[in-house]
């Protein structure tokens, strides 16, 4: 925020384009991510929302090629930082990457800490990996980012275990653990689902903040509308491996265009909205991702559904400022014909 | 409906305590202190009418609907439903009062049995009190398979799935599933038990409005407990708030969004997202600082002393009482003295 000035500022840090990735099971080939573009700036917040089997999980591992191959396999596209590809790295390289340029954290904070190990020795061996460091080093690097995470008394609970920590802390661990080597990227995974709103409420605004100190792009993962339009500057919406809409949150909450994107925020009860009678509902169930059909997916469940929505994939309009969608509504015949 | 003509509870829950021994030794075994998951509650649920519980976890939501379906025995309090005290009445009058109290659970993937068909899992609690000889002589095999269909159809699943098994079903068909068999021995009051918090957004508005339409038509009487306020705000006539074991706060729901008088109330509500970015972000934020402090401890204050922006010298060393600030208002606070 500092350097506003700089055109450095804009730069586009993380480029995904295209990307596509399958997975091989018995039932037939499950295109879990099927050709999904977007780009991250540089101390910018995106973040993606959808339900479970979207793919949103699917993204962000697939951009830390973390996919378990097989079943998995990144099938096509690319995944540009800093206008390298991830996809065509060797290894050694890809260690580098992970934890120095893009680091990660996860849904559940128990099961991403050893429980074998204390804290202090999965915090130094984080960051010796990554900077030359000696342990005495790490450990005060280690203390300091716990102490910016808001753990109190942290040069004594640095020696605990994680089962010593509550859910809260753990998470701020986690996120200590990934700023550490000061990360462009920060990738967030359903980072407060396992937690009660009020530590949710912590955990947000310490993620907020430090990305703001440190200038720290973010990508957000989520299911909850509530939390995207608090914390982020973009939003994507996924539905079953595709991006039906991306927007800039003001414009995608005031101007939901996706028939879906619309569906799934009325659908969500709301504190400050007298209600009477019934919730909105998208009828039906989340389509099976295997073998779909070149249709598009959210036809049988869509109340404006067409002919052609049974038959063809939407291609993506753009509505301006940024605001792209994939629906037929948007499509006029003319262009249709053109293509 | 009811026989009397005064209108009296359905429910009513008096200083209720359910406290969970912590035990050490090995051989010789001794309690060495309590889990005080529930620590004198009291409360009161109309007929026709949702009592919303919310709270963080390890509040006692979970317990204290429990002990209501006396699948704990309470450690102290009554439990009276409708005339009868569950807690001390004999067993034969326990279950058939229990025949009226049925449950719904959280997650639709571990409340039912993977090795029985879906006809089994709806048919289970009337072929249960059939064998006990609680059911109407009438309600013979045809009449139990009948009413699975209706209940198949009433909660929105095709009867011709009745002998699938439930990982043939989706998380929202498998919830719906668990309430067909709630719903299986017409029971007066169900105890929902978080029945959305597993479920994606757009399925979660759907088992909302199936709930809201079967209360309707049923007459039905919820004690719904959800974490999330928005869902609890929906739904519920009245909210009481817990925390800790304890009620902190309890009101009709209009009341408790607008006008909250506990800290913790105020706190909780000011940490819900909002999914509108333009009042999110001119929102001020009540942070809590510190987690939620362990049940295992005898507390003679203020349970919510330690983490309250509010706290004074008194509220340490005396426990607030629950004060009735109107008709439907209660809030258990110092600050309302």
């Amino acid at each position: 925020m500092t350097n506003a000035t700089s055109p450095d500022t804009y730069k586009r840090l993380l480029e995904v384009k295209g990307l596509q990735t399958y997975f091989k099971t018995d039932a037939g080939i499950v295109k879990a991510v099927d050709g999904i573009s977007f780009t991250l700036n540089k101390g910018e917040t995106l973040g993606i929302v959808g339900e479970s089997g979207s793919g949103k999980s699917v993204t962000n591992l697939s951009i830390m090629r973390l996919i378990p191959s097989p079943p998995g396999k990144i099938v096509g596209g690319e995944v540009l930082f800093e206008g390298k590809d991830i996809l065509k790295l060797s290894e050694g390289e890809l260690r580098h990457l992970r934890g120095n340029d893009i680091s990660m954290i996860f849904q559940d904070p128990m099961t991403s800490l050893n429980p074998f190990l204390r804290i202090s020795t999965q915090m130094i061996e984080t960051i010796r990996l990554h900077q030359s460091m000696s342990r005495k080093e790490a450990l005060a690097k280690s203390i300091e980012m716990l102490k910016l995470v808001g753990i109190p008394a942290a040069e004594e609970r640095i020696h605990s275990y994680p089962h010593q920590f509550s859910g809260g802390m753990r998470q701020r661990v986690m996120i200590g653990m990934a700023l550490s080597c000061e990360a462009k990227i920060l990738i967030a995974d359903e980072p407060t689902t396992a937690l009660d709103v009020t530590i949710q409420a912590q955990i947000l605004e310490l993620i907020q903040e430090l990305s703001k100190k440190l200038d720290t792009a973010v990508i957000l993962i989520t299911h909850d509308l509530g939390v995207v339009a608090g914390m982020c500057d973009t939003v994507c919406v996924m539905y079953a491996g595709k991006i039906v809409e991306k927007a800039k949150t003001d414009d995608l909450y005031a101007n939901p265009s996706h028939p879906y994107t619309y569906g799934l925020i009325q659908s969500v009860p709301r504190l400050d909205k007298a209600h009477d009678g019934k919730l909105f509902s998208i009828e039906g169930q989340p389509p099976n991702v295997i073998d779909l059909p070149p249709c598009c997916p959210f036809h049988p469940r869509c109340h404006k559904a067409m002919d052609i929505c049974r038959t063809q994939y939407p291609p993506t309009k753009d509505l301006g400022n940024g605001h792209e969608v994939s629906c037929w509504l948007f499509i006029d015949e003319k262009e249709h014909s053109h293509e | 409906m009811s026989k009397t003509t005064e209108k009296r509870p359905l429910l009513e829950v008096k200083d209720l305590k359910q406290h969970f021994p912590i035990e050490s030794g090995f051989i010789m075994k001794r309690q060495i202190g309590a889990v005080r998951a529930v620590d004198g509650i009291s409360f009161t649920v109309n007929e026709g009418e949702t009592l919303g519980i919310v709270g963080e976890s390890g509040c006692g939501k979970s317990t204290t609907v429990r002990s209501i379906a006396q699948l704990y025995k309470p450690t102290s309090g009554s439990v009276i439903f409708d005339g009868i005290d569950l807690v001390n009445a004999p067993r034969e009058q326990m279950l058939d009062a229990r025949k009226n109290i049925q449950m719904i659970f959280q997650d639709p993937y571990a409340s039912l049995d993977p090795r029985m068909t879906v006809r089994t899992i709806i048919a289970e609690p009337l072929e249960i009190y059939r064998t006990r000889g609680m059911l109407d002589a009438s309600v013979t095999r045809d009449v139990i398979e009948k009413r699975v269909e209706e209940l198949m159809e009433r909660v929105g699943l095709n009867r011709a799935f009745k002998n699938r098994y439930p990982h043939e079903f989706s998380g929202g068909q498998r919830q719906r599933i668990g309430i067909a068999r709630a719903l299986a021995l017409n029971p007066k009051i169900i105890l929902a038990d978080e029945p959305v918090s597993a479920l994606d957004v757009s399925i979660q508005s759907q088992i909302l409005n199936l709930l809201h339409d079967l209360q309707k038509e049923l007459g039905l009487t919820y004690v719904f407990i959800a974490h999330d306020l928005a869902v609890i705000e929906y739904i519920s006539t009245r909210v009481a708030v817990m925390y800790l074991g304890k009620i902190m706060e309890l009101s009709r729901s209009s009341d408790l969004y607008k006008n909250p008088l506990h800290p913790y109330t105020k706190a909780l509500l000011s940490a819900a997202p909002i999914p509108d970015p333009v009042i999110e972000r001119k929102r001020q934020r009540i942070i809590l600082t510190g987690d939620v402090p362990s049940p295992n401890k005898e507390r003679f204050g203020c349970y919510f002393y330690d983490r309250c922006p509010y706290k004074m010298e008194k509220c340490k060393t005396n426990i607030p009482p629950m004060k009735r600030m109107d008709e439907h208002h209660e809030v258990a606070c110092w600050l309302y003295e």
